[in-house]
C-alpha cells in the first residue's frame, strides 16, 4: 500500500526540484497526447519548446515572448502576494480590463493633444482602474465577510460587458466608420507604448514586470510586510498574535495584485494591442495563476514560470499552424503542466512510502 | 493464583529513529486499578494503542484471561470487552448525547431506547447525564461522561482511561473515582493513565512505570511516596523551583469591569472581570479549560482590542493597542497553542523569533527585516533555555511539543518583559523542563515583572503563585493568597462541581 508521511519539514531539494520534473513530466505524456494524436511527438515537443527560442524564425518569435510574458508576470506577482496570504484574488482578468479601460480613457481624453506626461497618466490610471475593482471584493470582504472568490470572479464578467460597452460607446473611434473599439493608440504618439528598443518586444510593461518581480522579491523576503503576508498565509492565528491587522492586510494585498493586473491591461492596450476593443482581453488574468502557482509564488520562479508559459504559448501556436495540432491539445498540454506541478508539490511536505499498513 | 484479565509479554514497537515500547511486561488482574505511570514520551500512548488495537506490536504478545489475544482494529478489541476514554474527545459539539454515542455504535437501536438506556446506565453508575442535551453545551467533566458512557454501555472488562482527570476540577475527579470505584467493585479492570501522583496513590491498586519505553518498575501506590514515583518516573532526583522572598512593587497591570462577549458559538464571554498584579508577583489563574483561557489571553496580549479603560498597565489605558504596541510598552504573552497560535509551524526557528521578537529586539527598521540579528536572537533562545533541535534554521513543526514550548517561553521571558502573560506554560512537557520554565517565570518575577500564569495544572500554580484566582464559565474569583490554600477552597473556587449532580450516596 502506499502511503503519505509528513515530513518534519519542508524538503528544500524537492521544492526546487519538482517544477523540473513536473515540465519533464508534461512532454512525457504531452509527447503521448500528440502521438495518440497522430503526429510526431518529438517534433511536436521541439516545435514547442525549441523553435520560439532557436528556429528558423526566432528573430520574430523572440520579441513576442516578451510582450507575452509580460504581463503574464505583472499579474502573477501580484496575485502572488494575496495567494501567499490566503487571499484568493480570481479575477484579475476583470482588473486587467478596467486598467485597460481607464488607462485608454485617460489617453483619449487628451486627443490630439501631444505631451511627455499623457503616458505617466495613463500609468497612473490604468493602476487606478485595477486597484478600484480589486477593492470591490476587498471591501466587500472586510466589511461584510463576503468570498473574495466569487466576487472578484464574478466582476470579470461584469468588466466584460463594460469592455464591450466602451469599444461600442464611450470611447469608440468617431472616424472608426461605424466599427467597434477605440481609436489606435499605436499611432497617437504620446500615449504609445512603444518598444524601448525597435523590434525587441521591450516595452515599458517588460521594465514594469522586471521591477515587480525585484519590489516583491524584496518585500517578501526583507520587510515587514511580507513576512505579514507569509505569516497570515501559514498561521493566521499567530499573524494575529504577533500583531497582524487582517482586514488591512486584505485591503493591501487585494489592492496591489488589482494596481498591477490594471498595469498590465494599461501596457498591453497602450502597446501590443493598441486599441479598446470587444476581444480585447485574451485570458491573461486567468493563465497569470498558473503562471504563479508554476513559479511556486517566488518572484524568480514567476519570472521564469511567466517566460515558460509565453513559450508554450508562442510554441503551441507555430505547432498549430505548422503541425496542425488541434488547439485544445495545446490547451490540455498547459492544463497537463499545473496539474504535475500541484501534485508533484505533495513531494514537498510529504514522503511516499511503500509498505504495508499498521491498522488493517 | 488465578489467570491475569490480561497479560502483556514482552511488547516491543519501534518507530523509526525511537524504539517506543521496549520489551514490556505486566499483567492487570481481575478487578484491578492498575496505574500506568511516565512522562511525555516515556510509550504509554502507544502501548495503550497495542491494547485496543490501533497500533501492531513488533514483537512480544498479549494474553486475555490466559488465550492468545492480538486485535486487528479497535473494533475487535472491543468486541472482546475492551474499551477506551480518549484524552481528546471525539465528540460532535452540534449533536446530542444520544446521537453522538450512537455514531461510535455498530448497530444503534431506537433513539428511544438508546436514550433510556443511557439513563439507566448512567445512573446506575453515578454519572447522571441527560441523553438530549447538546454536547456544546456541556462542561468538559460532562463530555467525558459522555465518552465513559459509551464505553459503559458495552459492557467492557478492561476499561483504558487516558489522563481521565486532567480536564475536572477537584470535586468533578471525586465523583469520577467513585465510579471507577463501583466499576472496580463489579469486577471490571481499569487501566488508569496519569502522571498526577496523588490520584494514583488514592485510586490505584497498583501500578508500572514506564520510562523511555523501558518498564522500569512497579509498586503499590498506596505505599509508595509521590517523590519516590516520581523519581521513578524522571530516573534522577527532582529540582524544585525555588522562589526568592520578594517585595511586591506597584500594580504594573490591572484589570477592571471587563466584559467581551464569546467570539464564537463554543467561545467562553468573560464577564465583568477585576484583576490586579503588582511588579515581582506572580498571579496563578486556575481553571478548567474551555471557561476563558484563552479569551483572557487575546484581551491580555491586544489580539482582542476592548475598551480602552478595561485594560490598564501601569495606570495609562492600553485597551486599544494592538499586540505590537503592547510588545513596545513591554506587554508579552505566550498563548497556549503552540503551533499555529504562538508559533508558525511551517516556518523556521528564525522567522518564528523574529514573530514576536521584531519590537524589542530591534530586529527591524523602518520595516526592513534583520535576519542576521534574528538568527542571533533564535540562538539565544535555544542555549538559554536548552531547546533541543538541529539549527535555528530547522521548522518549528520539526520540534518536539516540549521543545517548542520551551523556545516559545524563552522567547518572550529573553525580552525582558514588564508583565508577562502565559497560558498553559508547561503543558505536554517533561517534568525536568517543566521546572525550567516555572524556574524562568520566578526568575523574571524576582527581576520586578508581574507575571500571569493561567494552567489547568493546581500543582503549578501553589508551587509559584503568590495569589490564586479561578476562572470559571468566563467570570474570575477575587484573588486570595496561594499560600494555604487547601484543595477544597481551590475546587469550590473553580466551580465546584460545575454544577453536575452527584449521584453517589
Amino acid at each position: 500500500m502506499i502511503r503519505l508521511e509528513k515530513r518534519p519539514q519542508p524538503s528544500r531539494a524537492w521544492s526546487l526540484a519538482t517544477p523540473l520534473v513536473a515540465v519533464l513530466a508534461t512532454m512525457l505524456f504531452g509527447g503521448v497526447l500528440f502521438a495518440v494524436l497522430g503526429k510526431d511527438p518529438v517534433e511536436a515537443i521541439r516545435t514547442i519548446f525549441w523553435e520560439p527560442l532557436f528556429g528558423e524564425f526566432s528573430f520574430y518569435y523572440r520579441p513576442q515572448l516578451l510582450i507575452k510574458g509580460a504581463p503574464l508576470v505583472l499579474i502573477a506577482i501580484g496575485l502572488s502576494l494575496g495567494f501567499k496570504a490566503g487571499i484568493w484574488n480570481i479575477g484579475a482578468e476583470g482588473q486587467y480590463i478596467m486598467g485597460a479601460i481607464v488607462g485608454a480613457a485617460v489617453g483619449l481624453a487628451f486627443y490630439p493633444y501631444e505631451a511627455w506626461y499623457i503616458f505617466p497618466l495613463m500609468v497612473i490610471g490604468g493602476a487606478l482602474g485595477g486597484w478600484a475593482w480589486a477593492m470591490i471584493p476587498a471591501v466587500l470582504k472586510v466589511r461584510f465577510g463576503t468570498n473574495e472568490i466569487l466576487v472578484s470572479l464574478m466582476l470579470v464578467y461584469v468588466a466584460e460587458q463594460l469592455l464591450a460597452s466602451a469599444s461600442l460607446r464611450f470611447l469608440k473611434n468617431p472616424e472608426g466608420f461605424g466599427f467597434p473599439g477605440s481609436r489606435n493608440l499605436q499611432s497617437y504618439e504620446s500615449a504609445f507604448n512603444a518598444d524601448l528598443i525597435e523590434g525587441s518586444g521591450m516595452h515599458w510593461g517588460v521594465v514594469a514586470a522586471l521591477i515587480a518581480v525585484i519590489f516583491a522579491y524584496i518585500l517578501l523576503n526583507r520587510h515587514m510586510l511580507g513576512f505579514h503576508i507569509r505569516l497570515t498565509g501559514e498561521a493566521p492565528r499567530a499573524a494575529r498574535f504577533a500583531g497582524v491587522n487582517p482586514s488591512r492586510l486584505i485591503l493591501l494585498c487585494l489592492g496591489m495584485s488589482g494596481a498591477l493586473a490594471g498595469l498590465a491591461g494599461l501596457f498591453e492596450v497602450s502597446g501590443p494591442a493598441g486599441q479598446i476593443s470587444i476581444d480585447f482581453n485574451v485570458g491573461y488574468g486567468f493563465t497569470a495563476i498558473i503562471v504563479a502557482f508554476l513559479g511556486r509564488l517566488h518572484p524568480v520562479g514567476i519570472l521564469l514560470a511567466g517566460g515558460l508559459m509565453a513559450l508554450t504559448y508562442i510554441g503551441g501556436d507555430i505547432a498549430q499552424s505548422n503541425l496542425g495540432l488541434p488547439s485544445a491539445a495545446i490547451q490540455v498540454f498547459q492544463g497537463m503542466l499545473l496539474f504535475f506541478l500541484l501534485a508533484l508539490d505533495l513531494l514537498t511536505n510529504y514522503r511516499v512510502t511503500l509498505r504495508t499498513s499498521e491498522v488493517a | 493464583m488465578s489467570v491475569p484479565l490480561l497479560s502483556l509479554q514482552g511488547l516491543t514497537k519501534a518507530y523509526p529513529g525511537v524504539v517506543a515500547n521496549d520489551s514490556v511486561s505486566f499483567d492487570i488482574g481481575e478487578g484491578e486499578v492498575h496505574a500506568l505511570l511516565g512522562e511525555n514520551g516515556a510509550g504509554k500512548s502507544t502501548l495503550v494503542k497495542m491494547i485496543y488495537g490501533l497500533v501492531k506490536p513488533d514483537s512480544g504478545q498479549m494474553l486475555l484471561r490466559g488465550t492468545p489475544y492480538a486485535p486487528p482494529e479497535p473494533r475487535a478489541a472491543r468486541g472482546d470487552g475492551i474499551a477506551m476514554v480518549f484524552q481528546h474527545f471525539s465528540l460532535f459539539d452540534a449533536l446530542n448525547v444520544a446521537e453522538n454515542i450512537a455514531l461510535g455504535m455498530e448497530n444503534p437501536p431506537a433513539m428511544k431506547d438508546l436514550a433510556a438506556r443511557i439513563r439507566e446506565v448512567s445512573e446506575s453508575y453515578g454519572l447522571p447525564l441527560d441523553p438530549y442535551r447538546t454536547v456544546g453545551d456541556l462542561s468538559a467533566g460532562e463530555r467525558q461522561r459522555v465518552e465513559i458512557i459509551r464505553c459503559l454501555l458495552q459492557d467492557p472488562k478492561l476499561l483504558i482511561m487516558d489522563e481521565p482527570t486532567s480536564v475536572l476540577t477537584p470535586q468533578e475527579v471525586e465523583i469520577l473515582f467513585q465510579t471507577l470505584q463501583k466499576l472496580r467493585s463489579e469486577g471490571t479492570s481499569i487501566l488508569y493513565i496519569s502522571h498526577k501522583l496523588e490520584e494514583i496513590r488514592t485510586l490505584c491498586d497498583h501500578a508500572t512505570i514506564l520510562r523511555l519505553g523501558k518498564n522500569v518498575g512497579e509498586c503499590t501506590p498506596a505505599e509508595t511516596s509521590a517523590r519516590e514515583m516520581a523519581e521513578l518516573m524522571v530516573g534522577s532526583t527532582l529540582h524544585t523551583p525555588e522562589r526568592a522572598g520578594r517585595e511586591l512593587g506597584d500594580v504594573a497591570l490591572d484589570i477592571s469591569g471587563l466584559s467581551v462577549p464569546a467570539p464564537s458559538a463554543f467561545g467562553t464571554a468573560l464577564k465583568n472581570m477585576h484583576l490586579s498584579v503588582r511588579k515581582g508577583e506572580v498571579l496563578g489563574i486556575g481553571g478548567v479549560a474551555g471557561n476563558g483561557q484563552d479569551e483572557l489571553l487575546n484581551v491580555l496580549s491586544g489580539e482582542t482590542l476592548t475598551e480602552a479603560d478595561a485594560v490598564k498597565l501601569n495606570g495609562a489605558p492600553i485597551g486599544q493597542l494592538g499586540p505590537v504596541e503592547r510588545r513596545r510598552l513591554g506587554v508579552l504573552a505566550a498563548p497556549e497553542e503552540r503551533l499555529g497560535h504562538a508559533a508558525a509551524p511551517d516556518m523556521s526557528l528564525i522567522e518564528n523569533a523574529m514573530l514576536t521578537g521584531a519590537v524589542r529586539q530591534g530586529l527591524e527598521t523602518n520595516g526592513f527585516l534583520n535576519w542576521g540579528a534574528a538568527k542571533g536572537f533564535a540562538e539565544n533562545i535555544i542555549e538559554a533555555f536548552d531547546v533541543r533541535t538541529p539549527g535555528p534554521e530547522n521548522a518549528a513543526r520539526s520540534l518536539s511539543g516540549g521543545n517548542l514550548q520551551k523556545f516559545v517561553i524563552g522567547r518572550e521571558v529573553l525580552q525582558d518583559p514588564d508583565v508577562l502573560v502565559v497560558n498553559q506554560p508547561t503543558w505536554g512537557v517533561d517534568a525536568a523542563a517543566a521546572a525550567d520554565i516555572r524556574q524562568s517565570l520566578l526568575d523574571l518575577a524576582d527581576k520586578g515583572a508581574a507575571v500571569i500564569c493561567i494552567s489547568q495544572d493546581l500543582d503549578e500554580l501553589m508551587e509559584i503563585s503568590d495569589n490564586f484566582a479561578a476562572l470559571n464559565e468566563g467570570r474570575l474569583s477575587a484573588p486570595r493568597p496561594a499560600a494555604g490554600l487547601t484543595v477544597d477552597e481551590i475546587g469550590l473556587m473553580l466551580g465546584g462541581a460545575h454544577g453536575m449532580e452527584v449521584a453517589h450516596d
